[in-house]
């Protein structure tokens, strides 16, 4: 009933093998992507950019990163943060050193910088994996963090360390530093949410996504095949740093506007990021999108409802919220491992069978 | 329907709170995360300290004040967004994280509003002719470092050279802050500086103390704040580290970061510039209006110890603003600018604090267009493990001007440069 399929006839494998199938979903994508572009600039304000839509949106750019890293290609990783910063630092260094450039270059640069890193950190993987990996990436997370917090080259030598992205625009909008304005910050972070998104999406379906899921799978049967696991492991870490720098870059000149290594890109941020895949779901775009929608919009919407709605103390409202976000987490991986994404894609079978079930 | 019905109230729980009547000063807190401790009491103060003017007197000026509350649980990003849940219509902002008022300090000038940080956040802030919205006096980071200095100077005989001094500080903007005033002073007094990072949070400094054993130095400075505070002093007298030797920033001073060492702790310094204890005619005046009639924030379990008192004494002054503010501005609804105005005409003498309950509580200091800070003057306190308590041991010191004033004059204009700020006229 509610997805009707009825008349929804494919004629060529093109049409078959779209992104969005059925006729309904693509209509509800472009419907979505009509209100963020059309709607939402003109109705944002400060408070909605800050504190829910801007680290959706970056959030979800990292996720997407470490999922084509972990889900996509099977290589745990610890070092999200790192490569955050990573990103950040990168983009700082280039908006400092060359401001006539503009910042949409510097943040793809900033990617492409963390894609080097990310490769480099990668090269391990050739020989180790599973919880042994996790451990190798574990320490680019620690490397990375003291290196930008010990040379003082990559912050500038700022008195206190910390990194203050300066104002730059883009088609003559500020888009970072304070007088950016919520709509331009929120749209610089949708086009590259877009652009990743995207960009992931058509890497997964390819020949290089198969290649990524046959390591994943099985690694020998893989090379047994022709897959190289060289190329594919490497390629898988490199993509995955380009999306988790141009998150890291974003979320420190955009969002944040200043930063201090040890405290926003720190080991948290990596169990943060891994937390939004595994509940999001393994291998899955969409399963970025609710995962980090699931662990930044939960705690901000629990906050408001507890402390702004009922007026509770915030330490309280704090410690709940902590207990309610971590049951929920619990509760969503036992009733499904596969995460929100396979959820979803449950309810839309269910749906499409509506109310006529076999 | 149903589903609309519940995306618009989700939409409307998201959407911040309302804007109020008032005057609104929000306390960013953290009352969890790893400085909960700390935050807590500075917050209780804090509140209390408004609590008891809302009901002693109705407010500043028939105001009365409005303290809303948002945890920030020492992050910036949840920071940042406590500050735009908060920030309609509210005067000032005090967020007692230096991590979080770098994120504000832009943020404060575009806005409008006041961002007050006394005894943290960026120490160049005192010059009001670039950060014409932030305010640190009394004392900031690099006036600690100077009177630590000049403490140690007084108990030398005004001569350290050839003195080794150990810096143990939390490996973050707040504690690199003093590293460049310090190597200033170690180049005209002559003593030597060793730099020894602890990492966040700083339940590990196990290997850091090992190096202070090995080179012994004479004295050992300490910028810490939460557990590592707390490690850091059991670590010295594990290593037999004489106390009296020890100093701390007065955010390394609280009864909670001696308290665990136990009578290892007797005899460690801190700095402080705001008094310790309860002998204030005001501590009466808090327990009958708000204490005893349990109108205290969590029950007035912390009141006296000395982060409740810091965070009281930044009340006091915000309060005193205010009251300046409405002066100058002639009305009692005033704005965020009136404010500001109200900061750079305060003048808290030691006469005025003894009016309000606080003789010689803290330093007295006067404010400016161009001086944000004051004076940065502070004091030295001792811990007495017998009696569990902190006795001050000096009276109101100054910093060495001569040192820090050029170093201000470089940061401030650095910033400047960078955020391409019009540095405006004070005369």
């Amino acid at each position: 009933m509610f997805y009707r399929e009825a008349g929804d006839f494919k004629t060529s494998y093109r049409d078959d093998s779209q992104t969005f199938p059925i006729r309904l979903d693509r209509w509800g994508y472009y419907a979505i992507l009509a209100v963020a572009v059309l709607v939402v600039p003109f109705v944002i304000n400060d408070y909605w950019a800050s504190a829910i839509l801007l680290p959706f949106l970056i959030y979800s750019v990292a996720a997407i990163g470490l999922n084509v890293l972990t889900g996509y290609a099977g290589q745990v990783s610890l070092g999200t943060g790192g490569f955050m910063a990573v990103g950040a630092y990168a983009v700082y260094k280039l908006m400092t050193a060359f401001p006539e450039v503009n910042v949409v270059i510097h943040i793809l640069l900033a990617g492409g910088i963390t894609a080097l890193v990310g490769i480099a950190f990668g090269l391990p993987s050739l020989r180790i994996k599973g919880f042994y990996l996790a451990v190798a990436t574990l320490a680019a997370q620690f490397f990375l963090v003291w290196l930008f917090n010990k040379v003082p080259w990559f912050y500038n030598y700022s008195a206190s360390g910390q990194i203050t992205a300066p104002e730059r625009t883009v088609l003559g909008w500020a888009v970072t530093g304070p007088a950016a304005s919520p709509a331009a910050k929120y749209l610089i972070c949708l086009a590259f949410v877009v652009f990743a998104a995207w960009m992931a999406r058509n890497l997964t379906r390819g020949m290089i996504g198969r290649k990524w899921m046959a390591i994943r799978d099985m690694d020998i049967a893989a090379e047994i095949i022709g897959v190289n696991p060289l190329t594919a492991k490497l390629s898988a870490f490199g993509v995955s740093s380009f999306f988790v720098g141009i998150a890291g870059a974003l979320l420190f000149a955009v969002y944040l506007g200043a930063a201090e290594v040890t405290e926003a890109f720190g080991i948290n941020k990596s169990f943060l990021v891994l937390f939004m895949v595994i509940i999001g779901g393994l291998g899955s775009i969409f399963g970025s999108f609710a995962g980090a929608a699931f662990m930044v919009l939960l705690p901000v919407f629990l906050k408001n409802l507890l402390v702004g709605g009922f007026g509770w103390p915030t330490d309280l409202a704090a410690h709940i919220e902590l207990m309610i976000v971590g049951a929920l987490i619990i509760f969503f991986l036992i009733v499904e491992p596969h995460g929100l994404a396979r959820l979803w894609r449950l309810v839309k079978e269910k749906l499409r069978l509506w109310p006529f079930p076999h | 329907m149903k589903l609309k019905i519940a995306g618009l109230a989700a939409a409307a729980v998201m959407a911040a709170a309302p804007a109020m009547a008032d005057l609104i000063v929000p306390n960013l807190s953290y009352r969890t995360g790893p400085y909960g401790a700390n935050g807590t009491q500075y917050a209780d103060g804090f509140n209390d300290y408004f609590t008891l003017l809302n009901e002693r007197d109705g407010g500043i000026g028939g105001e009365m004040i409005k303290v809303p509350e948002c945890e920030t649980a020492y992050n910036t990003e949840k920071g940042v967004e406590c500050y735009e849940a908060t920030k309609e219509g509210a005067l000032i902002f005090n967020p007692l994280s230096t991590g979080i008022t770098y994120q504000l300090i832009p943020k404060v000038a575009v806005d409008k509003k006041v961002l007050y940080t006394p005894g943290y956040g960026r120490t160049s802030a005192k010059d009001g002719s670039v950060f014409e919205w932030v305010f640190n006096a009394p004392a900031n980071y690099w006036d600690g470092a100077s009177i630590a200095i000049k403490y140690l100077l007084d108990e030398n005989g005004g001569d350290l050279n050839g003195k080794k001094i150990a810096l143990v500080y939390h490996n973050s903007a707040y504690g690199k802050e003093p590293i460049r005033t310090l190597q200033e002073l170690s180049k005209k007094h002559g003593f030597t500086l060793s730099e020894v990072p602890v990492e966040a949070p700083g339940q590990e400094q196990k290997s850091q103390w090992l190096q202070i054993r090995r080179d012994k130095p004479d004295y050992v400075l300490m910028w810490g704040w939460g557990v590592m505070n707390q490690v850091a002093i059991q670590e010295a007298a594990n290593i037999r580290f004489p106390m009296e030797n020890f100093i701390g920033i007065w955010w390394a001073g609280s009864e909670l970061d001696v308290m665990p060492a136990g009578d290892g702790a007797n005899g460690y310094k801190a700095l402080t510039f705001n008094g310790v204890g309860t002998d204030y005619p005001l501590y009466d005046e808090l327990q009958s209006y708000v204490i005893e009639p349990g109108k205290a924030s969590q029950g007035g379990e912390h009141v006296g110890s000395a982060v409740y008192s810091r965070g009281m004494y930044a009340a006091v002054v915000i309060a005193e603003a205010i009251r300046k503010a409405q002066e100058i501005a002639g009305t009692s609804a005033i704005t965020p600018e009136q404010l500001r105005d109200g900061f750079e005409q305060l003048d808290m003498t030691a006469e005025h604090l003894a009016e309000l309950g606080l003789p010689d509580f803290g330093p007295a200091f006067a404010l400016s267009c161009s001086n944000h800070g004051g004076n940065g003057m502070a004091r030295v306190q001792q811990w007495d493990a017998a009696a569990k308590q902190w006795n001050l041991i000096t009276e109101f010191m100054e910093p060495d001007a001569e040192v820090l004033d050029p170093l201000i004059a470089e940061d401030s204009a650095a910033y400047a440069a960078e955020a391409g700020i019009e540095r405006r006229s004070c005369d």
